[in-house]
C-alpha cells in the first residue's frame, strides 16, 4: 500500500472575484522509503501541493490518504496531530524559534506529542547528536551558522519519527558548500529508509533524489525516475 | 498532551516572551498596576469606612428598641414636619410599656440634658446628664469600672447620687478616687457612687456623662423632660415581634385609631446600618466603577500589546502549528502570557497598596485584608484572560500556511 495516495486532488483559491485553480485533479502515489523531488516554476502549484502533502492545507476536491488515514476529511486539530506524528518539516528559512536553544527547538514536537520532560530531553539530545550537533545543544539559532541551523531543523523534523520528511527549498538559504552537506545528510537519511519529499526549483538539488515530479499549471507535467 | 503539561509549557513560553520584551512588558504592566492599585485602595477605603461606622454605633445594642418622639433618621422635610407634631414621650407611657410588655427583658426611661459640672476648681461647661433607673445598664450595655451603679432604692427615693463616665472621672479627679466625692452639677451636689468603664470609639458613648436617678433628675433639672424609652428584647430573634408588641402598647395607650399613622418613633440600630449600607453601597459602586475604568484602560493596553505580540509572532505560530500545536495549545499560550503580565501587575500593585494602606490607617481603620488581596489577584488574572482572549483567539485560528508565509 502506498504511503501517500492523492486522488484527483484539487485546490482552488478565491482571489477577489477570481477563482484560481492552483491544483487540478492531481493523482499521485508515493511509496514508503522513496526520495522524491517536486519541481516547477513559481506559480505552478508546487507550494500548494507541498502544503497539502504536509497537511497544512486541505484540498477543495479529491481525497488524500496518508499512511492509511483519510486526511482530507480531518478537522484542524486532527490535522495538527497528523502533522505532529507523520510529518517532519524542513523550511528554506529554517523557522527555528529564535529565543529557544537548539535542544528546546528539537524538543518542541515531543512537547506537543505529550512526551514527559526527561524522556523528551534524551530523545532530542540523541537526535542532535545524530546530525552532528552534540556540542551545540545550548546554542540559540543566532549563535549557529546557516548549515548548523538547518541541521537543527532536520533534527527537529526527525525527532518524532515521522513517516515523511517534507523539505521546502532546504538549500535555498545556504551557500553551495553547506547545501551539499545538507543534501548529503538527506542522502544518508534516505538510505536509512526515511521517505523524503523535497520541493525545489533547482535542478541540481532535484538530481539528488530518485524521482522527479514536475508540476506546471496545477497539473503533473512529468513524473520520472532519476537516471544516474 | 494533557492540560497540566500544556499549562507548564505555556508558562515557560510566556515567561521567555515577557523577558524578551522587557520594556514593553513593564509599560503594559504599569497600566494594570495602576488599575489594580486604585481598585484595591478603593476597596480598602470602603471596608475601612464600613468598619469605622460599625464601631461608631457599637454602643447601640442590636436588641434594644428606642421609643422617642422623633425618628433618628429624618429623610424628608415632610417627615420632619410630621414628627414635630408628635407628642412627647411621657412617664405614664413608660409605665404602660413596662406593665404591658411580655417580650421585654428590661424597660428603661431615659431623660437627658446638658449641664455644667464642677469639682472644686475643676469643671466642665457642659456634660450630658442622664436621668434613668437602676435598669439602665441592661439596655445600654454599660459596665461599672469602680464602685457600683445606682441602686433600686436610690432610684425610688431619688437620692442625689450619680455614676460618672470614664473621661469625666479622669478629667475631674486626676489622681484621687472619685468614689464618695461630691460634684456639683448645675449647682446641685451629687455624690459619686460609681465610675463607668471607658467605651471609647463609639460616637454615642457615656464617657463624658453623669447618670443620676430619674426622680432626682426630675426634681433638679427638668420637671417635664422628653423621654426616650429603651426596651431590651428578651430574645434577639424576636426583635421584630417585640417591636410590634411595643407599637401596639403605645398605640393603645395613645388611642390611635386603626389606620392612622404612629405619632411616635421606635428606633433601632438597624436603621443606621440600613441607611449606612445604602449610602456606602452607592459610594462603593460609584467608586469601584470609576477605579474600574482605570483597570479597564489597563486591560485595553494588554489587549493591544497582545495583538502586537501575536502579529509579531505570526511566523512562530505558523511553525508551532506546523509541528503539531493545536488551536487550544496556541490559545492557552497567549492567554497565559496575558494573564502573567496582569498577575505580575497585580502583585506589584499589592506591594504598593500595602504601605499606602498604612498611610490610610491614619484616617480610618483600613486594613489590606486577605480577601481584598485575593480578589485583586483574581481580578488581575481575569483581566489578563479577558483582554488576552481576543488576540489569543486570533492566533489560535491562524491558518498555518498563511502564518508560515508571513515575513
Amino acid at each position: 500500500m502506498s504511503l501517500i495516495r492523492l486522488q484527483k486532488i484539487s485546490r482552488r483559491y478565491q482571489m477577489g472575484t477570481e477563482i484560481v485553480h492552483a491544483l487540478r485533479e492531481v493523482t499521485l502515489d508515493i511509496q514508503r522509503g522513496e526520495y522524491v523531488a517536486i519541481m516547477g516554476p513559481s506559480g505552478s502549484g508546487k507550494s500548494t501541493l507541498m502544503n497539502l502533502l504536509g497537511c497544512l492545507d486541505t484540498p477543495t476536491g479529491g481525497t488524500y490518504e496518508l499512511n492509511g488515514s483519510h486526511v482530507s476529511e480531518l478537522d484542524d486539530n486532527q490535522l495538527a496531530e497528523i502533522r505532529n506524528r507523520e510529518i517532519g518539516f524542513i523550511f528554506q528559512t529554517f523557522n527555528l524559534l529564535p529565543r529557544s536553544d537548539a535542544l528546546r527547538n528539537v524538543e518542541l514536537p515531543l512537547v506537543y506529542a505529550g512526551i514527559p520532560a526527561g524522556e523528551r530531553r534524551q530523545i532530542a539530545l540523541a537526535k542532535l547528536a545524530s546530525v552532528g550537533l552534540a556540542d551545540r545543544v545550548h546554542h540559540k539559532p543566532n549563535e549557529l551558522s546557516g548549515g548548523q541551523r538547518q541541521r537543527v531543523a532536520v533534527a527537529r523534523a526527525l525527532v518524532n519519527k515521522p513517516s515523511i520528511l517534507l523539505a521546502d527549498e532546504p538549500t535555498g538559504n545556504l551557500d553551495s558548500k553547506t547545501g551539499v552537506e545538507i543534501l548529503a545528510l538527506f542522502e544518508e537519511l534516505s538510505r536509512q529508509g526515511h521517505t523524503i519529499i523535497v520541493v525545489t526549483h533547482e535542478e541540481a538539488v532535484a538530481r539528488h533524489s530518485r524521482r522527479i515530479i514536475r508540476i506546471r499549471d496545477g497539473l503533473i507535467a512529468s513524473d520520472e525516475p532519476v537516471v544516474k | 498532551m494533557n492540560f497540566l503539561t500544556e499549562l507548564r509549557e505555556g508558562l515557560l513560553i510566556s515567561w521567555s516572551a515577557i523577558r524578551a520584551n522587557k520594556l514593553r512588558s513593564v509599560l503594559t504592566t504599569l497600566g494594570i498596576v495602576i488599575g489594580i492599585l486604585t481598585v484595591t485602595l478603593m476597596g480598602t477605603a470602603i471596608e475601612g469606612l464600613n468598619r469605622s461606622f460599625v464601631n461608631s454605633i457599637s454602643s447601640i445594642s442590636t436588641d434594644v428598641l428606642y421609643v422617642s418622639r422623633q425618628n433618628w433618621l429624618i429623610m424628608s422635610r415632610q417627615d420632619w414636619l410630621q414628627s414635630q407634631k408628635n407628642p412627647k414621650v411621657t412617664l405614664p407611657e413608660f409605665e404602660a410599656v413596662q406593665r404591658n410588655m411580655t417580650l421585654a427583658a428590661a424597660v428603661v426611661p431615659v431623660a437627658n440634658v446638658n449641664e455644667p459640672v464642677k469639682y472644686h476648681k475643676r469643671g466642665s461647661s457642659s456634660i450630658s446628664v442622664f436621668g434613668t433607673t437602676e435598669q439602665y445598664p441592661a439596655t445600654s450595655g454599660l459596665t461599672v469600672a469602680s464602685g457600683r451603679f445606682l441602686s433600686a432604692a436610690e432610684c425610688d427615693s431619688g437620692r442625689p447620687v450619680c455614676v460618672i463616665g470614664f473621661d469625666m472621672a479622669t478629667n475631674l479627679f486626676r489622681n484621687e478616687s472619685p468614689l464618695g466625692e461630691k460634684i456639683s452639677i448645675a449647682g446641685h451636689e451629687f455624690e459619686i457612687v460609681g465610675v463607668l468603664e471607658k467605651e471609647g470609639e463609639s460616637s454615642y458613648n457615656d464617657d463624658n456623662a453623669a447618670i443620676v436617678p430619674l426622680q432626682q433628675y426630675l426634681y433638679t433639672f427638668q420637671h417635664v423632660p422628653e423621654y426616650t424609652i429603651q426596651v431590651k428584647a428578651k430574645n434577639i430573634d424576636q426583635i421584630d415581634d417585640t417591636k410590634e408588641e411595643l407599637r401596639a402598647v403605645l398605640r393603645r395607650f395613645r388611642h390611635i385609631a386603626p389606620g392612622d399613622p404612629d405619632n411616635f418613633a421606635i428606633n433601632q440600630q438597624d436603621q443606621f446600618l440600613e441607611l449606612f449600607h445604602r449610602v456606602a453601597g452607592t459610594i462603593g459602586l460609584v467608586g469601584l466603577f470609576i477605579t474600574g475604568l482605570a483597570l479597564f484602560v489597563g486591560g485595553i493596553g494588554i489587549m493591544n500589546i497582545m495583538f502586537v505580540s501575536v502579529a509579531e509572532r505570526t511566523r512562530e505560530i505558523g511553525v508551532r502549528k506546523a509541528i503539531g500545536a493545536k488551536r487550544r495549545t496556541i490559545l492557552l499560550q497567549f492567554l497565559i502570557e496575558a494573564a502573567c503580565i496582569c498577575l505580575i501587575g497585580g502583585v506589584i500593585a499589592i506591594l504598593i497598596a500595602w504601605p499606602a494602606t498604612l498611610v490610610m490607617q491614619k484616617a480610618m481603620p483600613a486594613t489590606l485584608s486577605p480577601m481584598i488581596v485575593g480578589t485583586a489577584l483574581l481580578v488581575s488574572a481575569l483581566t489578563g484572560v479577558l483582554s488576552g482572549f481576543f488576540p489569543a483567539w486570533r492566533a489560535a485560528r491562524m491558518n498555518p500556511v498563511d502564518a508560515l508565509r508571513n515575513e
